[in-house]
Parts: C-alpha cells; sequence; structure tokens
C-alpha cells in the first residue's frame, strides 16, 4: 500500500511539478520539440529515399539483343538458362517482328519505312529484371558471352552512380537521425538538471526526512515522462498533417514520376510512435541521470 | 539507556583535514545537549555525522541502534526516519504553505492521507502556528519560519531532533521563543535534542549538558554546562 501511495503521489506530484515551474518546463518541452521535428524530417526523408531507391531498382533492366542469325535452338538454349540464372528475376521476350508491329502502331513515318525495307532490320531481343541491381554488370557480362548475343545494355555508368548516391544519402540520414536522437537526450539531459538544480532543496529535505532514493527519483522520472511527452505532441501533429499535406498536394510524386512518396498511411502513424518513444525515454532516462547527482553523499 | 554513542570516532577529509578525532560520546534518551565550538572547530562535522551527511572515516557512531559508519548510501532514509533535523537557514520549500512543508514529510514516506492531516496540524500546533496553516513562507517572520522547520522536523515523533544552529539567523527575543518550544518538546515529548549553537546567552540560561569541541577533539563535557568553561579553553589555547 505504501508503494502505492508513493507512486500515485509522485504522479500527482510530477504533473504539479510541471506546471509549477512552468519557465523550465517550457525550456524542456521546447528542446524537445525542435529536436524531434528534426528527428521527424530525417526519418520521413530516410525512408522515403530507401523506398525511391528500392522503386528505381526495380525499374532497371538489363536489354539484350540477339544476332540477327540467331536460331530458334539458340533462343530456347538462352530463355532456359535464364531460368536458372543467378540474379535473373524475370525477363521478356520479343522477337523483332513483334518489335516492328509496335513500332508502326507508335508511328506513321516509321510504319511506311518499315513497309518500305524487304528485311526486318530490328533484333530479337530480351528484357531481363534482376533481383539486385548491385550485380548488374556481372549478370550483362554472363549473357553477352554468349554468341549470339550482340549487346546487353543497362545505362553503364549512370546505374552505379545514382544506387551510389542513393545509398550514401540513405546512410547518411540513418547517421543524422542517429546524431540527432542523441543530441536530443543530452539536450533533454541538461534541461531538466537545470529544473532539479532549482529543485535540489526539495531534492535535500526529502532525503533529510527519510524518502528513499527511489521514492525521491520517481517524481522526476514521471515529471521527464511528461515533459517528453508533452514536447513530441508538436512533433507528431506536424509529421501527421505536414506528412499527408504534403502527399496529397503532390499527389504522392516529387518532380517526376520516379520519385514517389510513401503511402502516409500507416507510415505517420509508425513514426508518430517512434517519436513518442524517443521523447519520452529520453526524458525518463535524462531525468533519472541528473537528479542521481544530488542521491550522492 | 543510550540513543547515540560514538566510539573513537574519526572524519578525515579527502584533502587531509582531520574534522573530528577520536571522539567518544554517549547521549542517554531524552536529554538535551548542546555542542558549541568555534567556527572550523568540527562541531558541524559531528552533528552532520549523526544523522550521515558525513560519514566517519574510522571508528564506531550508533544512533538509535544503526551504525552510521556502515550504512550503505542507498540505506540512509532508514536513518533519516528515526530523526528530525533543523538548520540555521529553515530549509523550506518556498512555494508550499505551512501546511505542506510540515505534510511534504509524511507524504515523502507515503503515509496514509488520513494519517497526515491529524498528526501535521499537531506539529503545526505544537509550535504555535496553528494560525498561520495556509501562509506561504515568505509570508512569515524568521522566528515563524524556523517553527515551521520545527514542526516539520517533528512531525514523524522522532527520538532524536538535531538543530544546526537553528538560532543563528534570529534575534535574541525571537531566539528565546524556540529555544521555549525545544524545550517544551524535550520534556513533554521526551524528544532526545542535539543543538550546535553559537549563543552563549542560550546555553549559559538553559543549563543543559555542554559539549565542547576544540580542534576536532571532544575537550569538555559537562553537565549543567556553560559557555564560560569553552571561554577558559580558547583563552588557554
Amino acid at each position: 500500500m505504501r508503494a502505492l501511495r508513493i507512486l500515485t503521489r509522485s504522479i500527482r506530484d510530477s504533473f504539479k511539478s510541471v506546471f509549477r515551474n512552468i519557465s523550465l518546463s517550457m525550456a524542456s518541452i521546447a528542446c524537445t520539440t525542435i529536436t524531434l521535428i528534426l528527428v521527424a524530417l530525417s526519418l520521413f526523408l530516410s525512408h522515403n529515399v530507401r523506398e525511391i531507391t528500392t522503386t528505381l531498382e526495380h525499374e532497371l533492366t538489363i536489354v539484350v539483343y540477339l544476332d540477327r542469325e540467331v536460331t530458334d535452338e539458340q533462343k530456347i538454349e538462352l530463355e532456359n538458362d535464364l531460368k536458372t540464372m543467378e540474379n535473373v528475376e524475370s525477363y521478356t521476350m520479343k522477337s523483332k517482328e513483334e518489335w516492328k508491329a509496335e513500332m508502326q502502331q507508335e508511328n506513321e513515318t516509321l510504319e511506311t519505312t518499315l513497309d518500305y525495307l524487304d528485311e526486318n532490320p530490328l533484333l530479337d531481343s530480351v528484357t531481363v529484371t534482376v533481383d539486385d541491381v548491385r550485380n548488374l554488370s556481372e549478370t550483362a557480362e554472363k549473357l553477352r558471352a554468349y554468341d549470339f548475343v550482340t549487346s546487353a545494355e543497362y545505362g553503364e555508368g549512370m546505374v552505379e552512380s545514382i544506387i551510389g548516391i542513393f545509398d550514401a544519402v540513405s546512410l547518411s540520414t540513418l547517421v543524422i537521425v542517429i546524431a540527432l536522437v542523441l543530441v536530443t537526450a543530452f539536450l533533454i539531459s541538461n534541461t531538466i538538471k537545470l529544473t532539479i538544480f532549482s529543485r535540489r532543496t526539495e531534492i535535500e529535505i526529502m532525503r533529510l526526512v527519510g524518502a528513499s532514493n527511489t521514492a525521491i527519483k520517481l517524481p522526476f522520472v514521471f515529471e521527464g515522462f511528461i515533459l517528453g511527452v508533452l514536447g513530441s505532441i508538436i512533433p507528431i501533429a506536424l509529421s501527421i498533417y505536414g506528412y499527408v499535406f504534403l502527399y496529397n498536394e503532390t499527389g504522392g510524386y516529387i518532380f517526376t514520376r520516379i520519385i514517389t512518396l510513401v503511402e502516409p498511411f500507416p507510415f505517420v502513424l509508425i513514426v508518430s510512435v517512434i517519436l513518442l518513444v524517443i521523447g519520452s525515454l529520453v526524458g525518463m532516462l535524462g531525468s533519472w541521470r541528473a537528479v542521481r547527482k544530488y542521491l550522492k553523499i | 539507556m543510550k540513543l547515540i554513542k560514538l566510539e573513537h570516532a574519526y572524519k578525515i577529509y579527502k584533502n587531509g583535514t582531520t574534522a573530528v578525532a577520536d571522539l567518544s560520546v554517549s547521549i542517554d534518551k531524552g536529554e538535551f545537549v548542546f555542542v558549541i565550538g568555534s567556527t572550523g572547530s568540527g562541531k558541524s562535522t559531528f552533528i552532520k555525522m549523526l544523522y550521515r551527511e558525513e560519514k566517519p572515516t574510522k571508528g564506531n557512531v550508533i544512533v538509535g541502534g544503526i551504525n552510521v559508519a556502515r550504512l550503505r548510501n542507498s540505506k540512509v532514509y532508514k536513518l533519516r526516519r528515526k530523526l528530525g533535523v533543523v538548520f540555521q537557514d529553515f530549509k523550506l520549500l518556498p512555494k508550499l504553505t505551512v501546511y505542506e512543508n510540515v505534510a511534504f514529510a509524511l507524504e515523502t514516506l507515503g503515509l496514509p492521507a488520513n494519517e497526515i492531516r491529524p498528526k501535521v496540524l499537531k506539529a503545526i500546533d505544537a509550535v504555535g502556528l496553528k494560525e498561520k496553516t495556509r501562509n506561504l513562507p515568505s509570508e512569515l517572520s524568521g522566528g515563524e519560519q524556523q517553527r515551521v522547520a520545527i514542526a516539520r522536523a517533528i512531525v514523524n515523533d522522532p527520538k532524536l531532533l538535531i538543530c544546526d544552529e537553528p538560532t543563528g539567523n534570529l534575534d535574541p527575543e525571537t531566539s528565546k521563543g524556540i529555544m521555549a518550544i525545544l524545550n517544551r518538546i524535550n520534556k513533554e515529548l521526551g524528544t532526545t535534542i542535539i543543538m550546535a549553537t553559537h549563543d552563549k546567552e542560550l546555553v549559559n540560561k538553559m543549563k543543559k549538558r555542554v559539549l565542547i569541541i576544540e580542534n576536532g577533539v571532544l575537550t569538555s563535557d559537562t553537565k549543567k554546562g556553560s559557555y564560560k568553561v569553552h571561554e577558559s579553553i580558547k583563552n588557554s589555547n
């Protein structure tokens, strides 16, 4: 019963204390809010970049053109090999006749030009999508090894650099998120230290009248929790409304149709939970650490 | 029956200063004891060891059956619940009323609300502040603030009340009032009181046991003593 009373008293006192020391509470809340907004931005950026990279990776294909004199047996041989080849996700074969029909449908000039020629100048092709674009060049090399393959193109150079850039962006945003979380922890801990410094007499009296260390720490830890939760309200609201607004305004695309935004739900809710957890945990830990200093003799 | 027993207690600070050296003294339950000595004599260290604000370096300091020298930091609260402490600077919480300041001690200990109220009112009544329960410390005089601090110290019915220069900030008239309250607590409740002071007049008038500490050593222990002995020691030094 005594423990329960101490617990309920701690919760009640922590609420009182937030309002009694309103200016320092506001400072803690403001610093939590600002850093959590930055954390939210980094989370949105890093997750979207990761998604864009994944999308781009799926769009990248190797286009293989076959020799003009390629035989049906050779085509079957290639098809069989592709079925078992490492890193090949899927493939689509298109004969030169199919190409011709497609091109003629698209353009009138091409239609007459192609009809005018005796022989179909186009080549049979295979479009290959891969499991991992980082091994794109190796797969292309394997395909080039066939005698009847004229070329296997995938936009060499550019693909590697685009993937490299996105990987770097993804990694650096992750580093930024971690750094911001640490900065938040440090700032909240320091602000709470100020709050606690201003209340050292209270701690001293609690010790004098025989409160156990846990009973002394509890109200401060709850206070840190409350400050953390209050500090995460604005970042959460901004994340939900801001991201949904951005998504609706842009229709889910930025600049081109390649750069798509992640669907708002449940993404924003997950981000909100992360922000709430970071805010409250860091608040509690910050308080715990700061009050400990005053409990040593 | 012994409430406090010091056996060859030493306190040597990290910088090498010996604040208390080979101090042995016993205090019975219900005694009223003055501790006097010049500034830096070790008087404050002695008082602080009693409520484990300072840990003795060597020897034993037994208070209410607890050996302070062996008391772990996390268990200090067990000792503190047996005693009350009053300071020169009152140490009241400025944003709490008189009632709340006194109740704070019991609330912190997790006592049920229906037990807190009568205890707090009784303690406030004992120091004669019944009319001021709703006032904030800033609305009280120095003497009244010290009386609130005394009420807070005795609210949990401690066996021992430690007073570290409680009249140091007060004028002679107010000091007399505080002494009258402490005397009454000692007589009526049987609370043992140990009081460090510089107030010559008070010590001479009260005729209580006087411990004199000089250079960390107990130089005199007299029943119904006075400040005169202290002065003679000082002069002989």
